[in-house]
């Protein structure tokens, strides 16, 4: 295969004459402890081919029998996306021959998936909410993992042979299909971003998923389309696989858009095919033609029987489901009373259970987005890590919290004091202890050094006694720096009004 | 007569990695269709109140609990594969998924 470029319009230029149209298929791995229809289990990076029973191996004679757990997993994943469960519901072979699936076929759900007609909302950064509708949810298998041994790219051109291993070969993994999705315009590739992010945002706040991207566990297949605008009529997708990463998402969306439009513009037709996104070129390319539903010739699995869902069994899942991410989000932004801005930088900063679970330890809302938002951020970002993997404690900002608001240090000493406590040096109160850096509050001592910087400076004490009371800057300052910072400031300057004996 | 032909048997063949002689495609032909015929006949004694069935025993929900089991060594795994290096299944490299 030649690796063509393709030609591109311009994203503007895609937009104004098109309507994009999306659909997604994403497959989440679930963290059962074993597969999908054996005992074997469900680990990932083990030894190759050590975590494989003969059901996995799909060797002569072997009978598949479900996990009831990853059963379980997939209602609640059909719950928590607003679907539908089916009260029976069956499996099917999916017929092909690759060598990714040692059975020549992967056992799947066709026509009577367990979970179907959901919705779910899905909040871009800036707070637009779009609904996507979910088709359906179904249980299935995942495949063996090739390695394409030979070429100079790892990829299958020029490779000599593959190497296998089945460990990955059962796990139990549900495929969560979108109805085609319309209307985002040019906000497509954010929302496809946004998604997935949802996505996979839920299957990890269910527990069913560890949702780690880099590890395939949350995986999607990207289709696109266009029609031209005012048109209702569906254009032909592409369909792109080996999207695995967020920004890979929002940025496959947004190239197929301008593929397909520079092909609708030359006056050719797109060609429904599967499409390999490739993140280094930030391009794809055409993989196989996509074949039809017929050719993987579904038949029911006779080996398995179907599985029942009682409403009892249903509504004891749903029982256990946790708040949904979205629905916790309104509640802590209006427990908080943060406004939408604020809370949506909380949430983009990463920093909304840090910020939970320090207002529960006892700091005020205010207060701790001050901390988790200022200088915990900031210090995040010098040592490009996440604010919550600073070593920050959610104890260590209520006791600096309650340092300053008893007068013992200002804002000022304070970051210096998280500096230390970063350090390793203690909490904030012994690194205070430590390093002696209590504010001066013995008036006395204030006083003293007050009489020294209006001595210092005879005609700025002449402009105050003369009503000037900005020009108590200049003494508060001499005496900040005489202080070395210890100081409150506020209470310096009544002291020098009071010194002086004006109104401040 | 049903829709199997010549045509589909060889798209059929070729998708399940089948070689077939042009003498076994006319062979095979003839016989799907008897017995796609055959099928369409039970289909019609089923009259629309017997609904479609995939098992013969109305048995329901057989379960597994979530408990990791025995599991072949990389040795038993790999005995019966034709090739093998480094732990794992050797394959000639197959165009098909990239």
């Amino acid at each position: 295969m030649t690796a063509v470029t393709d030609e591109t319009l311009s994203f503007d230029e895609a937009m104004a004459k098109y309507d994009p149209v999306l659909g997604f298929e994403v497959h989440v791995e679930l963290n059962t402890r074993t597969k999908m229809f054996s005992a074997a289990p469900n680990a990932f990076g083990d030894e190759p081919n050590t975590n494989v029973s003969p059901v996995d191996l799909g060797l002569p004679g072997v009978l598949p029998v479900v996990n009831r757990a990853a059963v379980e997993y997939s209602i609640k994943i059909g719950l928590a996306l607003g679907c539908k469960i089916a009260p029976s519901c069956t499996f099917a072979r999916k017929n092909y021959f690759y060598p990714d699936t040692p059975k020549n076929f992967q056992t799947s759900q066709y026509e009577d998936p367990i979970a179907y007609d959901g919705a779910i909302d899905i909040e871009l950064e800036d707070g637009t909410v779009f609904t996507v509708e979910i088709e359906r949810a179904h249980m299935e298998e995942d495949a063996g993992k090739l390695t394409h041994m030979g070429g100079a790219t790892g990829r299958i051109q020029g490779a000599d042979f593959s190497l296998v291993d089945y460990n990955r070969a059962g796990v139990p993994l549900v495929e969560i299909v979108t109805k085609p999705i319309v209307g985002a315009g040019s906000r497509a590739p954010e929302l496809a971003r946004a998604y997935v992010a949802t996505i996979r945002e839920i299957v990890k706040n269910l527990g069913v998923s560890d949702a780690r991207m880099e590890r395939g566990n949350v995986r999607c297949d990207a289709n696109v389309s266009l029609m031209p605008k005012g048109s209702a009529t569906f254009g032909t997708r592409s369909e792109t696989k080996n999207v695995n990463s967020l920004r890979a998402v929002e940025r496959a969306v947004r190239y197929e858009i301008q593929r397909h439009a520079a092909v609708l513009e030359s006056g050719q037709k797109v060609t429904q095919e599967t499409r390999h996104w490739h993140e280094d070129t930030r391009s794809t390319t055409a993989g196989r033609p996509k074949s039809d539903a017929d050719d993987y010739r579904y038949f029911p699995e006779p080996d398995l029987v179907p599985v029942v869902t009682s409403e009892e069994w249903i509504e004891e899942l749903r029982a256990q489901l946790p708040e949904p991410p979205a629905e916790r989000r309104r509640r802590l932004k209006e427990a908080w009373g943060y406004s939408d801005a604020e809370f949506r930088d909380v949430v983009n900063a990463g920093v909304m259970d840090s910020i939970e679970e320090t207002i529960a330890a006892g700091a005020s809302a205010a207060a701790a987005r001050k901390w988790w938002m200022g200088e915990v951020s900031r210090r995040a970002k010098e040592a490009e890590v996440d604010p919550a993997e600073l070593g920050i404690t959610a104890a260590t900002i209520v006791e600096l919290d309650s340092l300053i608001r008893a007068g013992k240090i200002n804002d000022k000493l304070a970051r210096k004091v998280l500096e230390h406590v970063l350090a390793g040096e203690g909490t904030p109160a012994e690194v205070v202890q430590q390093h002696g850096m209590a504010v001066v509050s013995d008036d006395a001592a204030l006083l003293e050094a007050i009489d020294a910087a209006l001595a210092a400076q005879p005609d700025v004490a002449e402009k105050i006694r003369g009503g000037k009371v900005q020009a108590a800057g200049a003494i508060v300052g001499g005496v900040m720096k005489a202080t070395r910072g210890q100081a409150d400031a506020g209470r310096v300057r009544e002291l020098i009004f009071e010194r002086l004996g004006v109104a401040g | 007569m049903s829709e199997i032909n010549r045509e589909a048997v060889a798209h059929l063949a070729r998708l399940a990695h089948i070689e077939m002689t042009a003498e076994e495609l006319d062979k095979m032909a003839g016989e799907l269709d008897v017995i796609v015929d055959s099928i369409k006949t039970v289909s019609e004694v089923a009259g629309d109140d017997v609904p479609a069935t995939s098992h013969p025993i109305p048995l329901a929900n057989v379960f597994r609990e979530d408990v990791p089991g025995a599991t072949l060594t990389n040795e038993q795994a790999l005995s019966g594969a034709p090739d093998a290096e480094d732990g794992r299944f050797k394959v000639p490299a197959i165009l098909d998924e990239e």
